[in-house]
């Protein structure tokens, strides 16, 4: 049995303590035996009691709290219990935390790291199931990343992996967006992904070759007639779509998943896009003025004249109740919809 | 700890630069905003006369008092204020978004609170002794991020001071109209013991900050210190919405130049004062010749 993306980020985590003393870990109701709301920080205090705090309900003043500890030599790791609370350290994420190597003439370094759950489709309604990060895109001196529950020789762990790198190797802020029903997946290695052709690339700026950026395509398959590009958990999602549409109606495409959303490379998806013709962005947060949006926009102009479509959530709260939430979030089945449309 | 000619001189370089800047700001040498100390010299003197070394202040919008106390280079901030390359932040700041050394500040109230909480967190686990002191302002206590970070601040036993300059406005909103119940009894509600002065002396002001400040130190535990004070310039530019005759009252009553200059010798005083001067005109005539940035050293 392959471990779960939430025991990768678990693991990840107490290596991270246990590698470098400077890490800490920050956050409402962390402790053992509890271990979070998620279980993401499970035995962390058990193991390391003095680097890790459980804190008041306090976001905005925890936000501050982490930066000032980052500008002062340490590495910060703080746990936002639900993604829809990142709005409470808003203020610190873009007036301060981002701004200060850049305003400061880079004469200091913030390296923290600000996890958050986002995701819906648990039932937990309009104020526990958001997904927000697209309000933190494009704040300049912020990096946003998402995880992918892939285990691959060339990409490495995409999960735990890639958040234990930016925990210890990074200098500068990164949000590090979850979501809940991604805690759940297994970790893909080759093996499970036996049918894809899966190639690895990082952006130009990222010269550390810390996000990879992946490409997937069913094995054998003729050229794509259609790009598809998501993270995070509605990745997985497209990547079951994708696999029906070419088993069940030959329709073969091909699927880029960054996990860095902000600053966005859109290297990989220019250069499928130029072959197929064709676009589909695929996010769970609302589709005005979101992630998708910022890609077809830049992908038009670069190539004129290609086809564009986004699959992403209604422009509405999150509902409670289970049909409505289905309703209003995108499913497998609005990608395979969405897909038909356009080819 | 230094000694009256000493806070003399460090208050009197304060109020030049900052006159010099609103002179200079009416002639257009300067661009965007600015915020000057005219009038609270005292607190920042007494105050971070006490500091170490190590220690490290966070402050607010308005820091060029702060800076210039803390040994900041006056060239520097008059080339950070006209947007020149060689100042404090090569032009990408201004005037509230310092850097230098162990001084932060930022323009955005309340923020700076729990940075400053993270800070003494940060020096309290490295063990290095450090007091962090915090600057704000009778107006950053409608923020709710300070009363976030006060209940930190007890709860964790940072070794943190919290200096509030009250100068009975914010911008142009009398505390009369903004604020309710006490301003010690708002730490002492954390159990941060708060000791409060109504003084315009220097002296008097660093006395009580030296006690306090060894206090945080030896015991790891934050204070605050409440220094009523008076503004005598208006919030940034031109705003003031002050009467004359009050403020006359006022300048003659707490102008802490005055008060500890009448301490010290006339020969004491003119040797200071034509220091300053020449020290004014010159870092201003320098600062005015430096190079402006360019956007491609930004990258």
């Amino acid at each position: 049995m392959n471990k779960s993306l939430l025991d990768s980020l678990n693991s990840a985590l107490l290596a991270a303590l246990t590698e470098d003393e400077r890490v800490l870990l920050l956050g409402e109701d962390i402790l053992d035996p509890y271990g979070g709301a998620f279980k993401v920080t499970r035995g962390c205090s058990t193991a390391f009691p003095e680097r890790v705090f459980t804190t008041p309900i306090s976001e905005a003043g925890l936000g501050g709290v982490c930066a000032g500890l980052a500008l002062r030599g340490m590495r910060p790791v703080l746990e936002i219990m639900f993604g829809d609370f990142t709005t409470l350290l808003a203020d610190q994420l873009i007036n301060h935390i981002s701004k200060f190597r850049w305003m400061y003439n880079n004469s200091v370094e913030v390296p923290l790291v600000v996890r958050a759950p986002m995701g819906g489709r648990r039932g937990y309604g309009p104020t526990h199931s958001q997904t927000l990060e697209k309000l933190y895109l494009g704040v300049p001196g912020l990096t946003v990343a998402a995880p992918l529950n892939f285990d691959l020789p060339f990409s490495g762990d995409c999960a735990g992996g890639l958040l234990k790198k930016i925990i210890l190797e990074g200098n500068s802020p990164v949000l590090f967006v979850e979501n809940k029903l991604q805690y759940l997946l297994p970790m893909l290695g080759a093996f499970e992904l036996k049918d894809f052709d899966v190639t690895v690339s990082y952006g130009a700026d990222d010269t550390a070759k810390r996000y990879p950026y992946l490409t997937l395509a069913v094995k054998g398959a003729p050229a794509a007639r259609l790009t598809l590009t998501a993270y995070g958990y509605m990745a997985e999602l497209a990547r079951q779509a994708q696999l029906k549409l070419a088993y069940e109606d030959e329709i073969f495409t091909e699927l880029v998943v960054p996990t860095r959303l902000a600053p966005f490379d859109l290297a990989l998806v220019i250069e499928s896009t130029a072959q197929s013709g064709r676009l589909l962005t695929i996010e769970e947060g609302t589709g005005t003025l979101g992630w998708g949006a910022e890609v077809l926009a830049r992908a038009a102009e670069r190539l004129p004249g290609i086809h564009a479509a986004r699959v992403a959530a209604l422009d509405l709260p999150v509902p409670a109740a289970p049909a409505l939430e289905k309703a209003v979030l995108p499913q497998v089945e609005d990608i395979i919809a969405a897909v038909k449309k356009m080819v | 700890m230094v000694d009256k000619k000493q806070l003399y001189h460090c208050m009197y370089r304060i109020r030049r630069f900052e006159e010099a800047v609103l002179d200079e700001f009416k002639r257009g040498v300067f661009s965007g905003t600015t915020h000057t100390y005219i009038g609270q010299e005292a607190n920042a003197a007494g105050v971070i006369g006490c500091l170490q070394e190590q220690d490290v202040i966070v402050t607010n919008h308005r820091c060029h008092g702060h800076f210039l106390a803390y040994g900041g280079g006056m060239r520097a901030l008059f080339a950070e204020l006209m947007g020149k390359a060689t100042g404090v932040c090569a032009g990408r700041g201004g005037s509230q978004h310092l850097h230098y050394r162990n001084l932060y500040s930022n323009g955005v109230q309340g923020g700076i609170v729990p940075i400053a909480a993270g800070m003494a967190l940060a020096e309290k686990r490295k063990g290095s002794g450090a007091v962090t002191v915090v600057f704000i302002g009778d107006g950053t206590l409608g923020q709710g991020v300070v009363y976030e970070s006060m209940n930190m601040a007890s709860l964790w036993s940072l070794p943190l001071l919290v200096v509030v300059e009250n100068n009975h406005i914010a911008q142009t909103t009398p505390t009369t109209s903004a604020l309710a119940g006490s301003i010690p009894a708002r730490f002492e509600a954390f159990g941060i013991r708060a000791t409060e002065l109504d003084n315009s002396d220097a002296a008097t002001i660093q006395n009580a900050a030296e006690k306090i400040i060894s206090e945080v130190r030896s015991a790891s535990r934050p204070q605050a210190l409440i220094l009523n004070t008076v503004r005598f310039a208006a919030h940034s530019k031109g705003d003031d919405t002050r009467g004359a005759v009050e403020m006359d009252k006022l300048k003659a009553a707490r102008d802490p130049l005055k008060i500890l200059g009448a301490r010290l010798a006339a020969a004491e005083l003119d040797t200071i004062h034509r220091e300053i001067d020449d020290e004014v005109q010159a870092a201003f005539q320098t600062a005015l010749a430096d190079p402006l940035p360019t956007l491609e050293e930004t990258r």
